[in-house]
This record gives C-alpha cells, sequence and structure tokens, in this order.
C-alpha cells in the first residue's frame, strides 16, 4: 500500500474534523437549546453556552401532573410506543412466514416483488380510503387504527429483510435435519429460527424506528392525546405559538433519545441490515 | 415432497401478509381509483361519475405544473447533493486515520434522528429572530441584518435542502462505504503495480464496487425525495407564496384542507404515475449495470 504523504495526513484530519463538526453542530445545538434559560436564547448577540445549566425543562416534560405540558407530551410519548411496538409486533409476524416462503420457494417471489413495490407509493395515494375506513369502523383517533395503517409501510419493509435474512442460511441445514426424520416445523423451531433470530432483531428494530418516525398517517388520523403520537406532538410545538423554544428544543432531544441509542447500540446490525437490503435489491 | 405441496405451502405461509396487504394497501388504491373519477367529499357526499374531468381540470391548473417544477427541483437537488457528500464522506472514511472508527459512528446519528425532530430543529435554526444562522452569519460579520430563511419564498427552498441534505447524505455515505470495503485489497495492490494513477484507480478498480449499491441509492433516494411531505410541512406548509409547495403537500391541500377527495385522489394518482414511471426507469438502467459489472 502506498505511504501516506505528511501533507496527505493532514488534509485527511481536516477533513474528518470538517465532517465531524458538520454532523455535530446542529444536534449540540439542539442540547444547547434545551439546557439555556430562556433569556439566554431571545438574547442579541445570542449566546452560545449557558452561564448556568438548566435542566428543569426535561421535568416539565416527563412529569405526569394534569393538564400540564408534560401530561400531553407524555401521553404522545406512551402513544408512540403502543403505536411503534403493536405494528412492530405485527409487521414481523407476518413477515417471518412470508419471507421463508419466498427465500425457499422462488416460484412465489413475484408476489414478494409485488408487495415491495408498494414502497412506490406515496402515502397520500392511501390516505383518503383510509380515512373513510377508519372513520367506518370508529379507528380514527386510535393507537390501533394508526398501527393498523402502519403495516402499509412496515410489513413490506420487514418482509424483505427477512427474506434476504433466510437466503444468508444456507437450506442444505434444513434438509440435513429433514433427512434425520425432523419434521418441517421441527426444522423451522430448532434449525431455522434461532439462526434467523439475529435477522428478527434487526427487522423489529427498523421496523419500530420506521414506527416512531412516521408522522403523515398520525397528522392525518390522530386528534389527541388518546392517539397523537410524539412526532405529531412536535410538530404542533413548533407550529405554535409556544414562545420558549428551549421546551421545543427539550421535546426533540426526547424524541430523538431512543432511536439515537439503538442507532449507536446496533450500529453494526443496522448498517448490514441497511446495506444487504441496499445491495441486493 | 411433490413440487405442487411446496408451492401451496409457500402460499398458505404467506397468505396472512397478502391479505393484510389487500386490506390496507390494495382495497385503499384501487378506491383511490375509484374516487378519481368522482366528485366525492371528503366527509358527507359520495359523490358521483364525472369522468376524467378531475384529471383535466388539474393538468390545466397552473398550481399542477409549478407544483411539478418545484417537487422535481428539490428531488434532483436533494438527491446529487446528498450522493456527491456521502462518496466523498464515505470515501474519506475508507483511509487511514485517527478517530476513523468514532466518525463512522456518528453518521449514524443524523439518519437515526426523526424526520420531525430534524424540521424542527432547523426551523428553529433559522429562526428570523433567535435563529442560530442569523446569529452565526451577524457575529462573523457576513451579514448585517437578521433575515426571514424560511419566510422568503427567495431562500426557503434552499433553506429545506439544507435541512433534508444534512439528515439523508449520511445513509449515503454508510451505504458507500460498505460497498468501497467490500473492494478487494489485492485488486487495488495490483493497480499499484500496474501504475495507475489515483483517477484511474476510481474511474476503473473503486467506481465499479460503488456502481450498484449506489444506484440502489439513488433510485430509492430519489423516489422519497419526490414523495417528500413530512420535512416541508413542519418548516413551512408549502409557503411562502406556495415556493415550497411539493406534489404530496399539494394532494394533502386539495384532499384534506379543502375536502375534494375526488380530485385529491386523481392528484394523488397523477403523483404515483411519476414515480412509478421513474422507479422503471431507474430499474432499467440498475438491471444493465448490474448485468455489464457480472
Amino acid at each position: 500500500m502506498e505511504r501516506q504523504s505528511p501533507l496527505f495526513r493532514l488534509f485527511l484530519h481536516v477533513a474528518a474534523l470538517l465532517l465531524a463538526a458538520i454532523i455535530l453542530a446542529p444536534l449540540l445545538w439542539l442540547f444547547v437549546m434545551s439546557i439555556s434559560p430562556a433569556a439566554d436564547l431571545a438574547a442579541k448577540p445570542l449566546k452560545w453556552w449557558p452561564e448556568t445549566m438548566d435542566f428543569s425543562r426535561y421535568a416539565t416534560l416527563l412529569s405526569t401532573v394534569e393538564n400540564s405540558a408534560g401530561a400531553a407530551f407524555m401521553a404522545s410519548l406512551r402513544n408512540s410506543l403502543m403505536v411503534a411496538s403493536m405494528a412492530t409486533v405485527a409487521a414481523v409476524s407476518l413477515a417471518v412466514p412470508a419471507g421463508w416462503a419466498v427465500s425457499r420457494t422462488p416460484s412465489v417471489g413475484w408476489s414478494l416483488s409485488l408487495v415491495i413495490a408498494t414502497y412506490m407509493l406515496p402515502p397520500v395515494a392511501l390516505a383518503v380510503p383510509l380515512y373513510m375506513a377508519l372513520a367506518n369502523f370508529g379507528l380514527l383517533n386510535s393507537v390501533f387504527g394508526l398501527a393498523l395503517v402502519y403495516l402499509t409501510i412496515l410489513a413490506p419493509f420487514t418482509t424483505w429483510l427477512m427474506k434476504s435474512g433466510f437466503d444468508g442460511i444456507p437450506r442444505e441445514i434444513e434438509q440435513a435435519a429433514v433427512i434425520d426424520g425432523a419434521s418441517l416445523w421441527q426444522t423451522l423451531r430448532i434449525i431455522t429460527l434461532p439462526l434467523a433470530l439475529p435477522v428478527v432483531a434487526t427487522s423489529a428494530l427498523f421496523a419500530f424506528l420506521l414506527g416512531w418516525d412516521e408522522f403523515f398517517y398520525a397528522l392525518l388520523f390522530t386528534s389527541d392525546q388518546r392517539a397523537k403520537t410524539l412526532t405529531v406532538a412536535i410538530a404542533d410545538l413548533a407550529g405554535g405559538r409556544v414562545s420558549d423554544y428551549g421546551l421545543i428544543a427539550t421535546a426533540g432531544v426526547l424524541a430523538a433519545l431512543p432511536p439515537m441509542l439503538v442507532g449507536i447500540v446496533m450500529q453494526r446490525a443496522l448498517i448490514s441490515g441497511l446495506t444487504s437490503g441496499g445491495v441486493k435489491g | 415432497m411433490s413440487g405442487t405441496w411446496i408451492t401451496t405451502r409457500a402460499w398458505l405461509l404467506m397468505l396472512p401478509l397478502l391479505i393484510v396487504m389487500v386490506a390496507v394497501i390494495g382495497w385503499p388504491l384501487a378506491d383511490t381509483v375509484h374516487l378519481s373519477f368522482t366528485d366525492a367529499k371528503l366527509v358527507g357526499t359520495s359523490g358521483s361519475y364525472v369522468g376524467f374531468d378531475n384529471y383535466v381540470r388539474l393538468l390545466s391548473g397552473n398550481a399542477f405544473g409549478r407544483t411539478l417544477f418545484t417537487t422535481t427541483f428539490f428531488a434532483v437537488v436533494v438527491v446529487t447533493t446528498e450522493m456527491l457528500l456521502g462518496v466523498l464522506a464515505a470515501l474519506l472514511l475508507n483511509q487511514q486515520f485517527h478517530g476513523r472508527t468514532l466518525l463512522r459512528a456518528l453518521l449514524i446519528l443524523p439518519w437515526a434522528l426523526p424526520t420531525v425532530v430534524n424540521a424542527t430543529l432547523w426551523r428553529l435554526i433559522y429562526n428570523p429572530e433567535y435563529g442560530a444562522l442569523n446569529a452565526a452569519l451577524t457575529q462573523l460579520g457576513i451579514l448585517s441584518d437578521y433575515r426571514s430563511w424560511l419566510g422568503e419564498p427567495g431562500t426557503a427552498l434552499t433553506a429545506l435542502i439544507v435541512a433534508d441534505c444534512w439528515k439523508n447524505f449520511p445513509l449515503v455515505a454508510l451505504i458507500a462505504l460498505a460497498a468501497l470495503q467490500a473492494v478487494p485489497r489485492d485488486v487495488v495492490a495490483a493497480s499499484f503495480v500496474d501504475g495507475a494513477n489515483a483517477f484511474s484507480r476510481f474511474r476503473f478498480v473503486t467506481l465499479p464496487y460503488l456502481a450498484g449499491p449506489l444506484l440502489v441509492a439513488l433510485v430509492l433516494r430519489t423516489i422519497e425525495a419526490f414523495k417528500v411531505f413530512d420535512i416541508i410541512w413542519v418548516m413551512t406548509r408549502g409557503g411562502p407564496a406556495n415556493s415550497t409547495r411539493t406534489m404530496s403537500i399539494l394532494v394533502y391541500q386539495e384532499a384534506f384542507s379543502f375536502q375534494r377527495a375526488g380530485s385529491g385522489a386523481s392528484l394523488a394518482l397523477i403523483v404515483t404515475l411519476i414515480i412509478t414511471v421513474l422507479a422503471v426507469a431507474y430499474g432499467t438502467i440498475v438491471k444493465k449495470v448490474a448485468g455489464s459489472a457480472a
């Protein structure tokens, strides 16, 4: 390999610092806003770091006192957790058998291609009938109704990931177990599913993050604390007449923490999931 | 085991997924097609058949052309910038230097940040009275007066594009980096022995490995950019003076703000058709590249 010249090494480090600054600056500023006293945020010239750190907004939002800003925030947090979890469990339950079937029986693969092609559909192409149907079944403004709608996004995606996951498990292992006298069900339970567990976990994580991130359907189909999700609550704050920008920033930090922690801890699994899906197409 | 039984078994295992997909995607899509030929309102009247009236009216109105242009402009600029920045970042991260692992870990953060939080964050940064961008540019002496970045038609779309690129270029970088690391070391070594310069090494050794994954990323990002709704809704709601109104925002306004379900459905289908044509065109290119690389 080529030796790096000193000039090239300097260039690499400067470029790396620049990239780190581009990524970190907006994120750090979100955090600084959340701990700066309101007066600092309205000061001219703007104070880039507070003299005294003020964590009181976190206490405000995480409180459960009735009719407070905290109660509304906590309700939306709970709704987001419920909708994303229910949709994830449902999507993975549908994806595991379907993904295995397509992986082992290529002749039915065209139906999965059709399911994946729905990714091209903009949500607005389904929104009106879904709205009318949810209204008919009394599922508007309900976490169940929203979780059901989220399957339009989560189910095709998880099936795709599960299919490429099962592709990576040699079918010879399954055949060997069948020759040894195991029934198909035993083979799947004892051999295939344990091997596929990491892919199931990755798919579930992706599905959960997608559900946590979703905004469009939640905006349309929820209207109050019974079902409003975190993304809608934050958009309300950002678009409303809240005078304390620090409070908006705090809500943003709290909503961003779970997916960011998952992202950092599960980095390897997420990247391999992203790229295996992306590369194989 | 006979072949027919294996096929039947596969269909049985797929059945739950297929039933759910028909219920939440297939049927609503069919109903959207039906609605697009009616003058149905969102609430109340189910409307009557009007033929292609909705389509004719929408396609001849001036909102459609302008919105299509805005959407195309947004998609082209955003996707091009993200591809360039993503590949540059990946080439950097493929080199040896201190802190490389940490920097790679940082790339996951903008990707993990929820879209709505990203939009809110940038809305605060662009704030006309207290925003960090105004403060930074003024303190550096670049700007003399605070500006309303999202409030002026001349800057709002650019401001949105910056916010979207910041969130999405790291994903392209991660995909490109994974592809770069798949380039066999002996091939790179051989190109050194053969005396290839940096440019021809990139063009003939690295690029063939990058092309496939990058094209897939390009397809996915283009489709997403054409469908864009969340970031625009939170930051500008399509304003000021409709300068940031994209197709999805226009459909939302038509179907939900004005409650014209019929013409909203027609518009949604036109958007779907455009995306499908794009995707099929791209798909053909991807197949060609994959074929020539093999």
